[in-house]
């Protein structure tokens, strides 16, 4: 782990391994882990709402204290203490929409720079999903609602015109 | 040795052998919130509502929690009321809350405990609404997984104490949920339609199949004869969810109510539950005599002349070839019908396995059709009376129709665990004073335990009795008859925990409910002037008018099982 480790995504990498290790016995483990890796997971696309810190540290809590077996007490532990210890990240997902380690696939915003495109149009035919458009020596432009962050045009760009912003 | 205390909420509870704190605090008039605890099933720990705290502030599930002695614990303090909001509200986030469209409705712990802790906002996303989540393919029950909590009271009762097994949890984690083998539809399965799991069900995932429609139909089809007939333990049960107290015998009203709900007449199963007396007990002292198998079980119960069918087929030969009191009475009631209009018989009982009763293919006249069209539970009669709008409380009494009202106080206490056999005794006692029909209550033949025996003298016979209910108790019986270590001349068998008082198609009640409502049945016996069946001149009258080959043919039955 280092700067480039987003601790919002390593909590809700535990908790889908801990909510399908859940035998489904008791309420707050069968329901509770599977709402926080709801509130996880939305926080991680970008869909963070306000207020969802403070409800996965009241569900953290009544699970770890309600649970039936130490994998239910145990289960919301990752969430806890990375909401503790990093609540800035989990403050930049939900109301800048960013992640701060830059690891957070649908959080990366890609951008052409105007200067470097020298219009060559491989990053629009190496597009999986047609989100590249512009007319060949002039800068091209990414349609952001189109964009699913896959990084192919990044990777196939000659230039480095393309840029994680 | 001194008396033992636990420190509840400030209360000195004494410690007298109770099973959990629970329970301890429940005597202590203290109720602690639970949905999968029952004081009949195993204890399950899982929905962790009945927490409680102790003096260090750390959380224990009271249900798994034995009593010591000087243990100081809390019900309800700041920490526990907002976990057990935070469970309410996860349960609610994953349960299809169309409540006022739910026939649970008004009865559903769920909503009460909604109610009780002022959930008001569910913050969680909920689609579990879904087509497709309902299994209708049982004529006693329908499933409704969108609703279960899987608070596993169902799967309990129908292994623990039905020894059933239809259904279990099936898959993990969230997508857990209680199925059939191979997750198929109910009907399908070994169940024998008892209801028991409907009764548990503190929601709505398992309710008794409502045929009240249909019923309402044939009423109001001014070319259509209806008539009904109503089991000796709907009476008792009735009086709670309309006004009065549980366990009092209401036929009177309920044959009221019934006309106002438009029934062209109305007869009591008591009289078909005397002509099983006397056929009964004349085959029964025929096989003692060596013709045919003894023991002998009663046949009233069609739940367990199911799960005879499919764990016990060996058995099937011993099983009375009488009639339940219900389809006995039917065959009769259709013949005795001499008007032009279509004739719909519809029998009122405690039971939902009776519906699957009334469609075997066993009850059905020559031409295909069966002898009671429909059959309603007690809920969904209630429902009915309710719906015209009745008030209850306030009607007069009435007798039941022409030429069937007589009855005998031995057919009404068929409604509770013991009483066929009681009823049979006291025919077949030659001994008919006061005193001889009061020594036949202190045989043993009376109670809610399991397992009941008696020896009664029959003649200059001894006979060997056995009484039970709860399927369980029968499959430990039929095991111990099967291998030898026990021999009996008479069995009766009654599915449900304390016989029909307790049907599954009964009102939802608490385990109490079962004593008031045999009482109430004893009380019903007790002002009847005739307490054995054979003083019953209508029945006799009756059976003396069929030739053998007219008893068999609308008397009697033949279970061929399954294969």
């Amino acid at each position: 782990m280092d700067k480039n480790t987003c601790m919002v995504e390593v909590a809700r990498f535990f908790m889908d391994f801990t909510q399908n290790e859940s035998c489904g016995k008791c309420v707050p483990c069968r329901e509770g882990t599977k709402r926080m890796l709801e509130i996880l997971n939305r926080i991680v696309e970008g869909k963070g709402k306000d207020g969802d810190i403070e409800l996965l540290e009241e569900l953290g809590e009544a699970i770890s204290k309600t649970a039936l077996c130490g994998l239910g007490k145990t289960a919301a532990g990752p969430v806890l203490s990375t909401i503790k210890y990093f609540r800035n990240e989990y403050e930049a997902h939900i109301y800048e929409k960013r992640c701060p380690a830059n690891a957070c696939a649908k959080l990366k915003k890609y951008v052409i720079d105007p200067e470097l495109c020298k219009g060559c149009s491989k990053c629009a035919r190496n597009c999986p999903v047609n989100a590249i458009s512009g007319e060949i020596k002039k800068p091209f432009t990414i349609d952001q609602d189109k964009c699913i962050k896959c990084g192919a045009c990044v990777s196939n760009c000659a230039f480095k015109a393309i840029k994680e912003a | 040795m001194d008396k033992q205390y636990m420190i509840i909420d400030g209360i000195e509870v004494t410690i007298e052998g109770e099973r959990n704190v629970l329970e301890l605090a429940r005597k202590a008039g203290i109720d602690i919130p639970a949905f999968c605890y029952d004081p009949e099933l195993s204890i399950y720990g899982a929905c962790r509502m009945c927490m409680v705290e102790n003096e260090r502030g750390s959380l224990e599930a009271s249900c798994s929690m034995l009593p010591k002695a000087g243990a100081v614990i809390k019900t309800n303090t700041a920490k526990l009321r907002k976990y057990r909001k935070m469970i309410l509200e996860l349960l609610l986030a994953n349960h299809c809350r169309d409540c006022t469209i739910c026939p649970k409705s008004g009865n559903c712990k769920l909503q009460e405990f909604a109610y009780k802790f002022n959930i008001t906002d569910v913050r969680f996303p909920n689609n579990s609404c879904q087509l497709g989540s309902q299994d209708k393919s049982s004529v006693s029950i329908v499933r409704d997984s969108s609703k279960c909590i899987l608070c596993g009271k169902c799967v309990r009762m129908c292994a623990e104490v039905q020894n059933v097994g239809a259904i279990d949890y099936a898959y993990r984690g969230s997508k857990k949920k209680i199925a059939t083998a191979f997750d198929g539809p109910i009907a399908n399965s070994p169940c024998v339609g008892c209801g028991q799991c409907a009764a548990v069900c503190p929601v709505g995932a398992i309710v008794v199949k409502d045929d009240a429609d249909k019923v309402w139909d044939a009423i109001g089809d001014k070319n259509t004869y209806v008539d009904v007939q109503v089991a000796p333990a709907v009476r008792v049960a009735l009086g709670k969810e309309l006004g009065l107290e549980e366990g009092t015998p209401l036929m009177g009203k309920l044959v009221t109510a019934l006309k106002e709900v438009g029934f062209d007449a109305v007869y009591d199963t008591s009289f078909g539950a005397d002509m099983t007396v006397l056929e009964e007990a004349n085959e029964f002292v025929g096989r003692l005599s060596g013709n045919g198998k003894l023991p002998m079980f009663t046949s009233c119960c069609p739940a367990w002349i199911r799960f005879a069918e499919n764990k016990y087929p060996e058995f099937l030969s011993n099983i009375s070839t009488c009639r339940s009191p219900m389809q006995m009475f039917a065959p009769v009631l259709k013949e005795a019908y001499k008007g032009d209009k279509k004739h719909v018989h519809v029998a009122i009982m405690p039971c939902t396995a009776k519906k699957f009763e009334g469609k075997r293919d066993e009850f059905k006249d020559k031409d295909g059709n069966p002898y009671v069209d429909y059959v309603l539970t007690t809920q969904e009669v209630i429902r009915m009376i309710k719906e015209a709008g009745i008030d209850f409380k306030a009607l007069e009494d009435s007798a039941c129709d022409n030429p069937f009202e007589e009855i005998t106080g031995a057919g009404v206490i068929f409604g509770v665990t013991g009483g066929v056999t009681e009823a049979v005794l006291r025919y077949a006692s030659s001994d008919k004073s006061e005193k001889a029909l009061e020594e036949i209550t202190y045989t043993g033949v009376r109670g809610f335990e399991g397992v009941k025996e008696a020896t009664v003298k029959i003649g200059d016979k001894d006979v060997k009795i056995a009484v039970v209910s709860g399927l369980n108790n029968t499959s430990v019986l039929l095991d111990k008859i099967k291998s030898g270590d026990v021999y009996y001349d008479l069995v009766e068998v009654m599915s449900c925990p304390g016989g029909c008082v307790n049907g599954g198609g009964q009102p939802q009640a608490e385990r109490e409910a079962r004593h008031y409502r045999a009482d109430g049945l004893y009380k019903a016996d007790g002002v009847e002037v005739k307490k054995s069946s054979e003083q019953n001149t209508a029945v006799v009258k009756l059976l003396a008018s069929m030739d053998e080959h007219k008893k068999h043919e609308i008397l009697h039955v033949h279970y061929k099982g399954n294969k």
